[in-house]
């Protein structure tokens, strides 16, 4: 069963900008899918349709088979949300953050407790449930917001850059509590700017540029399409120049580090043979930029200059 | 929607149980100044003028006034709850958890109309006690017509604090209206006096004022004397409650104010 299909989704604001231009995206249950973009593409907006934060101009959003237009409120009893920016009362305590958010679901008070501890202990947050939620830290914000929106347990957790801002450690963590609700049945659709992030999470992915979508379908898939890796190389001798290895461009960065392409029919090992045949001893390899990002910016670029001409 | 109607009262009790709480919780700011200056209208009008003053359609003046001012009380706070805490939601952003979730917009609307109700209700209780500190004697003549106008008229002004809340985009709209539309007509609206004591014109002018059938049908429950017919009362409370309900409702499906 589809968890989300979107079907030719159109959103003008008042304004007259031109967010959404036609999208089509659907995600399977039980998928961890990355809709990725960058700023100002539409994923904000498209959420926000879905959620039901922001009115769309035309088309078509389902939510595990409910129409938003028919059957908004079983729609909407589908979804948990985790928004950009913080969007609770900075003023309530942090159990009362996530008991309302149940109230509004319509799950009686004494499950309510059952859940909001549930979560707010797998999210290391029980010891601080009566702080008032202003005072928490930026990550324990977002952790809030997460448990906020699992607690009447949705079949859908849409995360909008859920770790933006968050310090790696607490990041890593978060990715781990991210796989085992998934693991557990959750479906998951995740909107970031780490790639990194994307990469080792989602099993599928869509890329959003000025409102539609420029490339979808599975994480490998799609990432085998990268037909150029970049690799950095730091060399044990300086060298004065780069080397001159056929069949691939070689860039020079300073006397020990050089940066090679590779397209994904030539390979590795005739590369180093190149350059052990020309003494150059190679210390450590990797890749310039996260593959997936690679992947993000060429076709971004491409689009645009396809647009320029 | 059918189905969910247990669901939807508890998300009604919630937002009513959390809109008490907010009460209770800042109550310097919102029980504390109407006690207090409902205090200093009963001394300076009620004692120091007042007796100077004499009688008002045959009753000491403090007894006069006194529904007056709870109902005033009633209507500043039932409004300034609404606009204050749901505007406080867009402000803060909080409105969306409402609005992701699968609450229609009815019980939205409602729970804060309720909460409204429940700090104009609770104000007119601390006034009603204060101005027992004030009056020789507080007759309730007509128990059900005081009680029933005073909840309705609450419905009223709870329903246009919510309606200003959603246009207002700064902290300043929300003063606006109270400042200067609901204070003028509250005074004007026959608290201090008999609307009798006015010439003809200025009495067919102030019978445009919607705020004193609501005043004057709650002094006919105290006294059992009105300068204007009950039903007429109860009948302009209630075109005002379905219009604002209808416009209310209509704003919030259309998302005026809260949604792109």
């Amino acid at each position: 069963m589809k968890a989300l299909s979107i079907r030719n989704l159109n959103k003008v604001y008042r304004n007259g900008v031109v967010a959404l231009q036609g999208l089509d995206l659907s995600v399977e249950e039980g998928d961890f899918f990355a809709l990725l973009g960058p700023n100002g593409a539409g994923k904000t907006t498209a959420i926000g349709i879905v959620t039901s934060l922001v009115n769309k101009t035309s088309g078509e959003v389902e939510v595990f088979g409910h129409s938003i237009d028919r059957e908004i409120e079983l729609a909407k009893s589908c979804i948990g949300l985790v928004p950009q920016e913080v969007n609770f009362n900075q003023f309530e305590k942090v159990e009362n953050v996530v008991l309302n958010q149940a109230g509004y679901y319509g799950i009686p008070r004494p499950l309510a407790h059952e859940r909001a501890e549930k979560y707010l202990r797998e999210l290391d947050l029980w010891g601080k449930r009566d702080d008032i939620s202003r005072n928490l830290s930026g990550g324990m914000k977002r952790r809030l917001m997460i448990a906020r929106a699992l607690v009447h347990e949705p079949k859908l957790l849409i995360l909008d850059e859920p770790t933006a801002g968050v310090d790696i450690e607490i990041r890593r963590s978060m990715w781990e509590f991210m796989q085992k609700i998934n693991s557990e049945g959750t479906t998951i659709i995740l909107t970031t700017h780490y790639l990194e992030e994307a990469e080792s999470l989602c099993r599928h992915v869509g890329i959003i540029d000025e409102g539609r979508i420029i490339e979808h379908g599975r994480m490998r898939d799609v990432l085998r399409k990268l037909s150029i890796e970049t690799f950095v190389l730091s060399l044990k001798q300086g060298l004065g120049s780069a080397p001159q290895l056929d069949g691939h461009a070689v860039r020079y960065i300073d006397e020990h580090n050089i940066e090679i392409d590779v397209s994904k029919e030539q390979s590795l090992n005739k590369v180093f043979a190149m350059l052990s045949s020309q003494n150059i001893e190679v210390l450590s390899m990797r890749t310039k930029t996260n593959r997936l990002e690679e992947l993000f910016i060429r076709l971004v670029e491409t689009k645009k200059q396809r647009n320029s001409a | 929607m059918p189905g969910r109607t247990r669901e939807n009262l508890v998300g009604f009790n919630t937002i009513v149980v959390k809109e008490i709480t907010r009460v209770l919780r800042i109550w310097i700011q919102t029980l504390v100044p109407p006690a207090i200056t409902m205090t200093l209208y009963f001394i300076i009008f009620g004692s120091l003028i007042g007796s100077r003053i004499g009688t008002m359609d045959g009753f000491d003046y403090m007894q006069f006034i006194a529904p007056g001012l709870i109902m005033m009380s009633v209507i500043t706070n039932s409004y300034g709850n609404v606009v204050s805490s749901f505007f406080g939601a867009k402000f803060g952003k909080h409105v969306e958890e409402m609005l992701v979730s699968p609450m229609p917009n009815s019980v939205i609307l409602l729970g804060h109309i309720a909460g409204g109700v429940a700090r104009g209700l609770l104000v007119g209780m601390v006034v009603t006690v204060i101005a027992l500190f004030f009056t020789d004697e507080l007759k309730v003549t007509h128990p059900l017509v005081t009680l029933s106008v005073v909840f309705l008229t609450a419905v009223v002004f709870s329903l246009g604090g919510f309606i200003n809340a959603v246009y207002a985009k700064k902290f300043d709209d929300i003063s606006i209206v109270p400042t200067f539309i609901l204070t003028p007509l509250t005074y004007l609206g026959g608290v201090f006096y008999s609307i009798s004591l006015l010439p003809n014109f200025w009495q067919n002018v102030s019978l445009a004022n919607p705020i004193l059938y609501m005043v004057n049908a709650f002094r006919y429950g105290f006294l059992g004397v009105s300068d204007i017919p009950i039903g007429r009362a109860y009948f302009i409370i209630g075109i005002f409650i379905a219009g604002l309900y209808s416009l209310s409702l209509y704003l919030l499906n259309k998302g005026v104010g809260i949604r792109d």
